[in-house]
Formats: C-alpha cells, structure tokens, sequence
C-alpha cells in the first residue's frame, strides 16, 4: 500500500511538471513530445486507479477496467484494419461475445478455459462466420487480421489482470498469501512502464544505433539494452520487495528482463503494423483519441509471457515444499 | 420518465458505442437557426450528428428522416416523436399542395435548426452521391437560414446498409465553416458547392 502511495506521490509531480511545463510560452522543448508525455502520465493514473481498485475494492473492478482498455484497443485496432461489409457479422461477435466472455473467464480464474477460448474457440469461428457471410475476396487476409486483433488486444492483455488470481506459496509464518496477486500485477506493471520510460531516456544518447531503421527510428540498440540492464538491476537490488521474496534474488531480475524484452517486441510489433497501414501512431488515426493501443502495446506482449514464467515459478515453488 | 434525462444518456450511449470524434473547422456551435447537411451512408447518422453537438444546441436541432422507416414500431415512433422531434417526411407519396419543403419550413419556425441528408438516401460506395434539390428550394425560400456541412467518417462500417447489429468502431464527425445561397446562383452550383464543402472536410482529416 505504501508503494501505491509512493506512485501516487510521483504521479502528482509528473502531472505538476506537464501543467508547469504546458504553461511556459514556447520553451524549450517539443510541443509533440510534452503531448505524448501527457497522455502517457494519465495513462499511469488509469493503470493505478486500476491497481488501487484491486487493493480496496477487490479483482473484479480490476478485471473490468483491463476489460475496458481491451475493448477500447480492439476498436483502435479493427479501425485502423480494412476490413469489407461481409466481416460485419464476425466482428459483432468479437466485440461483443469473445472479449467480454474473455474477461469474465479471467474474473473467475478458470484458467483452463480462458487459455483457449480465444485461441481455439474464436479463432476457428471467425473464418466460418466470414465464409457463411459469402465474401472470399482477400478472404485469408481479412481472417488473420481479425484473429492478430483479437489475440494481441484482448487475449495477451487479459492476462495481466489474471495475475490477481494466482495462488502464491503461504508466507513464512504459514498463512496464505492473500494479497500476493495484487503485488504480481503491480510489479508487472511498474517494471513494464519503467521499461519503456527507460528504454526511452537510453534511446536519448547522442551515439544512436537504430535496431530497424525502416521500421522505427526512435528504438536504438543503447535503448533496448541500457533499458534493460537498468530495469533488471532495479528489480535485482530490490529483490526483497517484490513478489519473488521466497526465491532467489535473481528471479526477480530474470523476470524483469523477460518483461522488458517483452515490452521491446511489442512496441516494434506494433510500430510495423502502423508503418504498414500509413499513420504515425493509432491515435491520430481518427482525429481526437488517446491512443490507447499506443499505450499498452508493451503490456500486451509482456502480459502472457510474465504470466506463464510466474505460473512455472508457482509450481516450481509448490513442488519444492 | 424525464424526456430530457433520456435524451442524454441516449447522446451518451450513441457517443460511446460510435466512438465518435468531434471537430469543429472553421466553425463554432451556436444556436441560431442552422441547417447541417451532411454525407448519409447509415440509419446511425441522424443520431450521431445530433449527439455530437452540444446540449444546448441539440435541443433545437431537428433531424429529417424518411416516414416509412421511423414509424414502424413503437421504438422507432418514440425516438422519432418524442425525442429527437424529428420531421418525418413522406418518401412514397409527395403531394403538389403538401412538399416536403413547406413542411419543413412550417415545423422549424424561427427557432429550430434542421439535420438533412442531402443525398436522400444511404450510399454504399466511399464517394458522396449528387445532392437532391430539396436543399436548394429550401434555401430559396429561407436564404436567411445558415448552412453547415458535416462529414461523417466510418458510420458505414459501424452499421453498414441492411446490418441491424453496431460493430463499434471509432469515428469522426466533422462540422465546416457555414455557407449561403448567393443572390441568383443557378441550382446545380449550388449543388456542387455544397457537395464539395462536405468533400472537403473528408480531405481534411485525411492530410492530418
């Protein structure tokens, strides 16, 4: 709870120096780059008013906010896709069956079931529902399309919020441990958006080794590694605060580097699939909106991966008793 | 119920489920008496113009819509009548004595402002299909009236033409600067001006 508070604390400086920052006529710094800062701060509000629900009011608020930036991220995404009036009939359902049905599987920690729902469920019925539908122009095209959206912005982001309902081994004294899924959602989170922040700052030295010039030209080698080593010390020296206390202190730092790797794909990911539909980001695509899928595009590749190494470090840990 | 608390959560509803992005170009809202005319390619459309403008101004904006889709069933007549207070007119039967343009101009007054689509009907194609003459007579007869194009992005794949269920996607709603019939300007310029004007905003967000 004192972390939250420490973020909150940050947070507000952030929010501060935005404010302080916007007032000042014509400084020094580009007006773009102070925007995509200050969406970046509310989003952090978003993502803490979402660990905050968790701590007070219980996973469900949690699940449902994660539920809500899903759905916001697949409307970014199915826009910015061509898709033809003959996909109409599938993309109700994706909307309005697959991704609720996928939070609510998570809420209720069936783990069996909303493993597969997208994956094998939705991913053979989206074909079938276009073909029933009589259009097979492109039709191959338009079914992958579809199934990326759904899987990266719904699927890989609900398992973030499935974090909540893992089971960690009982404390030292024997009791369970009941608040150890909020402490794996946020450190998650936190190292997450320290990465990317991180990754940034280190992408800012004046040697600059761009990784995919024809892709995107802000991500540099400097930024991807300083980046990195930078979030695996942090959770490497604070070892003892994060969820993975019981083991060694080189978990923690393992898990981070896993998060921060993860984080770097999605963002290229998503920068090529924005270099290939023309926009710059999934914001201005249609003039006014956020960006949400700007925003979570790490989240979403690191999410399934911490969840899967942390659900073996779990089992791992319970067999070890 | 509160005619008013429902004609907000519905502005609501329909700006959350369209996603719809509000621009206002070279143009302010305002309450004087105004006729916004824009592209039509979805029964949303009405609804989404008349949630995008601000509550103050959308209690005087009255869409016009086609009789024999907004008065079959109850909901349709409800929402039609009682909410929107749209002006229905009668697609199938134009009588010489009683044109869809002197209706018009008897239920606005000197108060309410109009929503048309001056297409007449839903266009499947991207392009923005000829403008009807409606537009034009009704201008000649009440030059007075300020005329606002709106574009209307995306609506045609949120709830395509013979599609009952929304797929939520996100769009934009564009308002221009308004425009006038000039003194003795020939109907089919007139036309291509207004027609243009809504083209325009289109190539707007497409630069950006």
């Amino acid at each position: 709870m004192s972390l939250i508070g420490a973020v909150l604390v940050l947070l507000g400086a952030a929010e501060v120096i935005v404010w302080a920052l916007r007032r000042r006529p014509a400084g020094g710094i580009d007006p773009a780059i102070l925007e995509t800062f200050r969406l970046r701060v509310h989003f952090w509000w978003i993502l803490l008013a979402a660990l905050a629900a968790a701590f007070l009011l219980g996973h469900v608020v949690t699940v449902v906010l994660f539920g809500l930036i899903s759905f916001w991220a697949l409307r970014e995404f199915i826009t910015l896709t061509p898709t033809r009036p003959g996909d109409h009939r599938a993309l109700f359902w994706v909307f309005f069956l697959f991704t609720p049905l996928q939070f609510v599987l998570v809420g209720t920690g069936y783990y069996e079931m909303y493993s597969i729902v997208i994956p094998v469920y939705a991913f053979l019925f989206i074909p079938a529902r276009i073909a029933l539908a009589g259009d097979y122009k492109r039709f191959l095209e338009r079914t992958a399309k579809i199934q990326a959206g759904l899987l990266i912005c719904v699927y890989c982001l609900s398992y973030a919020p499935a974090l909540l309902l893992l089971k960690l081994p009982p404390l030292a004294n024997g009791e369970p441990d009941t608040g150890g899924g909020v402490r794996l959602l946020l450190f998650f989170v936190l190292i997450s958006q320290l990465s990317d922040a991180l990754q940034y700052a280190w992408s800012q030295l004046p040697n600059k080794h761009v990784i995919v010039p024809a892709i995107n030209t802000t991500r540099t080698w400097e930024g991807l590694l300083g980046g990195t080593v930078s979030v695996t010390l942090i959770a490497a020296g604070l070892w003892w605060a994060t969820p993975f206390h019981g083991s060694n202190w080189w978990m923690a730092a393992a898990m981070a580097a896993v998060i921060s790797l993860m984080g770097f794909a999605g963002g290229i990911t998503m920068s090529a699939i924005k270099r290939d539909r023309g926009v710059r980001d999934f914001g201005t695509l249609v003039e006014g909106h956020g960006g949400v899928l700007d925003r979570v595009d790490s989240l979403c590749f690191a999410a399934p991966v911490f969840f899967h190494c942390t659900r073996w470090w779990l089992l791992w840990q319970l067999a070890k008793n | 119920m509160d005619t008013n608390l429902v004609r907000n959560f519905l502005a609501l509803l329909a700006r959350f489920l369209s996603g719809a992005s509000v621009r206002w170009i070279d143009s302010q809202p305002d309450t004087c008496q105004r006729v916004y005319f824009a592209n039509h390619t979805s029964h949303l459309d009405p609804i989404i113009i008349w949630s995008a403008l601000p509550p103050r101004v959308r209690m005087l904006a009255r869409p016009v819509a086609a009789k024999d889709y907004w008065t079959k069933g109850p909901v349709r007549r409800y929402l039609a009548n009682r909410l929107f207070g749209a002006i229905l007119i009668d697609r199938k039967e134009i009588k010489v004595h009683q044109s869809p343009v002197d209706l018009i101009i008897r239920e606005i007054g000197h108060h309410y402002s109009l929503i048309i689509f001056p297409e007449g009907g839903r266009q499947t194609g991207g392009e923005i299909g000829e403008f009807k003459s409606g537009l034009y007579y009704l201008c000649k007869k009440r030059p007075d009236l300020e005329l606002i194009p709106v574009h209307i992005d995306n609506m045609n794949r949120i709830l395509p033409r013979g599609e009952v269920l929304p797929v939520p996607m996100l769009s934009c709603v564009t308002f221009g600067p308004p425009l006038w019939l000039e003194v003795g300007e020939p109907k089919t310029r007139f036309l291509a001006r207004a027609r243009e004007a809504v083209r325009n905003l289109k190539e707007i967000r497409n630069e950006e």
